[in-house]
């Protein structure tokens, strides 16, 4: 393999592991609520602006800053889903799509209004860190954002499986009335579920903080990219997220390396678009298909 | 009868009124009546037929674009680029709606295919020197030219986009009362008991796409040639896709008047919003936000459903 084309798979897949992370989030709130969240992007940038403050204003290092900004996010979920969401649990299913919508436009142009839109930098100290493999040089902050986003996504996998509100949060997903009839407090758990993948969206913004710029749009492109990856993965499916996110990772930056210009993000369209049409349960199947 | 007077009344002051406007309120009165012509076209697709579009973009862009290349490669009036733009994006929106309903999309996957749709547009067009890439494309209107789609004043333009709404208005008004129109709200309503009942469900929802497709790229020539510049963000960008179906959901998807109404009550807001907060970039699409959000909340039938629901409760 070429030095390119190496460097590509691993940016690619270093990249795509942050993506799995942020569709995680996503396809846990597309389980439990069967809503397509447009303003997934838009917590992301506030837990990615939430980081950047407290390095401003604090010094707090953005790795220690997860630990303030994952509980504050979640308590943030859930009030946006008691809020905003819970009322209209019945309401059409576009109409539900357009709240998200509308939160997100909310959201991003607070952001714009209190913060501006100039691009802000962390300059952390260990940004320039990086060493090489092969041909490819590996940038250390890449490799952790990655590495930690692939560790809370599994660490959410298992808290899935193994604890009493996984289990419900995913009984409910499964079997809305089953869940109901042996005595889950749904309301709770759909609040819990959008809390918990809106922490998961916030440390995955938080993690690229160290090489990522933060602007109030930041999150508008990782929000289509998580929309890419589960569908790709099948809605609600938690491992499908992880690798739809890793294969979304690698056709981004093999198509930067080997097409001209932005056309990178056409690839990314095209899979999103023939997943649609063809296979719109996912490569792995989800929890809803057609 | 006091709605159609209060109506007729509304068309003589539309009619009469703007030539004695100062200028800035004249240009929102343009604004008010170019939203209300996309959230026309788009209602008939997202309203009437219930496919949900979220790039509608795709379509306002390829009008935009076309008749901007035929004018500055070819010298093509832009009132036939118009015309052209319209059986392009009429084109592309079959072959969208023939893959999407054909694999049967429906709800929120047909909003992610559209949406998706235009993106690639955009993404393209960004990327090709053809077209401009991201720099855009400058329409000249240093001359006024009426055979060229160029005036000297605001005000001609104001009465082209008020002929536009208008027409859109007539189109929706017949297309309600027409045969296609109940098949695409019975196939909104019920896809599957509609087809059971003998109504071709991918026919007619190609025919709205068809329609609204086509109404929303003239939109794209008018915004080219009112503005004098294009470039992919503004016209391919998930903006306008937003703020063309807005007016429809605030005033009342699937009525003859709702664009219009919602129109009407959110452009000012958002124009007075963006001129209070000068240096606030970002403050009147956040109140955008807000009533969506609220719009949803408690009105989810629009400003039309209110209409709705008094007169019920008036007993008539």
């Amino acid at each position: 393999m070429s030095g390119l084309l190496l460097q590509a798979v691993v940016s690619g897949l270093l990249l795509g592991g942050v993506y799995g992370l942020v569709a995680s989030g996503l396809t846990l709130i597309f389980g439990v609520l069967r809503i397509i969240n447009f303003a997934h992007g838009a917590v992301m940038m506030l837990g990615m602006y939430a980081s950047y403050w407290l390095w401003v204003g604090l010094g707090v290092d953005p790795y220690v800053s997860v630990l303030v900004t994952a509980p504050l996010f979640f308590l943030l979920g859930m009030g946006i889903q008691r809020l905003v969401i819970e009322p209209n649990r019945d309401a059409a299913e576009h109409n539900q799509l357009l709240l998200t919508l509308g939160l997100a436009l909310f959201l991003e142009n607070l952001a714009l209004v209190l913060w501006h839109g100039d691009f802000r930098t962390l300059r952390v100290p260990y940004a320039n860190a990086s060493f090489v493999i092969g041909d490819a040089l590996v940038e250390v902050s890449r490799l952790v954002a990655a590495g930690g986003a692939v560790l809370i996504a599994l660490a959410l996998f298992v808290f899935l499986r193994r604890t009493d509100v996984g289990k419900a949060i995913r009984a409910l997903s499964e079997e809305r009335e089953g869940a109901m009839l042996v005595g889950i407090d749904v309301a709770r758990i759909r609040a819990v579920a959008f809390g918990i993948g809106s922490a998961c969206v916030a440390v995955a913004g938080a993690l690229i903080t160290p090489f990522f710029y933060v602007a109030p749009d930041v999150g508008e492109s990782f929000n289509i990219m998580a929309f890419v990856v589960v569908v790709l993965g099948g809605m609600g499916n938690f491992i499908g997220a992880l690798v739809g996110g890793l294969i979304v990772g690698l056709a981004e930056s093999l198509g930067a390396a080997l097409l001209p210009g932005s056309l990178k993000q056409l690839v990314v369209f095209v899979i999103f678009v023939l997943v649609l049409l063809f296979r719109p349960e996912g490569l792995f199947g989800g929890a809803r298909g057609r | 009868m006091a709605a159609r007077v209060l109506g007729a009344l509304a068309v003589i002051a539309l009619l009469v009124a703007p030539p004695l406007l100062p200028k800035y309120p004249l240009e929102i009165l343009i604004s008010v009546l170019f939203f209300a012509y996309l959230g026309l076209a788009w209602n008939i697709l997202g309203g009437y037929a219930g496919q949900f579009s979220f790039g509608h973009a795709a379509f306002f862009g390829i009008g935009a674009y076309t008749s901007t290349l035929l004018l500055l490669r070819g010298g093509v009036t832009p009132w036939l680029g118009m015309l052209a733009g319209g059986v392009l994006a009429a084109g592309f929106g079959l072959f969208e709606g023939y893959l999407s309903f054909r694999y049967g999309l429906r709800g929120p996957y047909f909003s992610l295919v559209t949406l998706a749709f235009a993106e690639m547009l955009r993404v393209v067009s960004v990327n090709a020197k053809a077209v401009g890439a991201s720099i855009g494309l400058v329409i000249p209107t240093g001359i006024a030219a009426p055979a060229m789609f160029v005036f000297a004043g605001k005000l001609s333009y104001y009465y082209v986009i008020l002929a536009m709404t208008a027409a859109a208005l007539v189109i929706t008004r017949a297309l309600a009362r027409s045969r296609l129109g109940y098949a695409l709200i019975a196939v909104r309503e019920n896809e599957d008991a509609a087809e059971a009942a003998g109504v071709n469900a991918l026919g007619v929802k190609l025919a709205a796409m068809a329609l609204s497709s086509f109404l929303t790229a003239f939109g794209g020539t008018f915004y080219a040639q009112y503005f004098a510049y294009i470039d992919p963000t503004i016209t391919f960008g998930p903006a306008i896709s937003i703020q063309g179906l807005l007016p429809a959901i605030v005033g009342g998807a699937g009525t003859v008047l709702g664009p219009l109404l919602g129109s009407f009550v959110l452009t000012p807001i958002s124009e007075l919003t963006r001129a209070a907060l000068r240096g606030r970039a970002g403050a009147d699409i956040m109140l955008y936000g807000l009533i969506l959000i609220l719009v949803i909340s408690f009105l989810p039938q629009g400003l039309m459903g209110l209409r709705r629901a008094a007169r019920r409760a008036s007993g008539r």
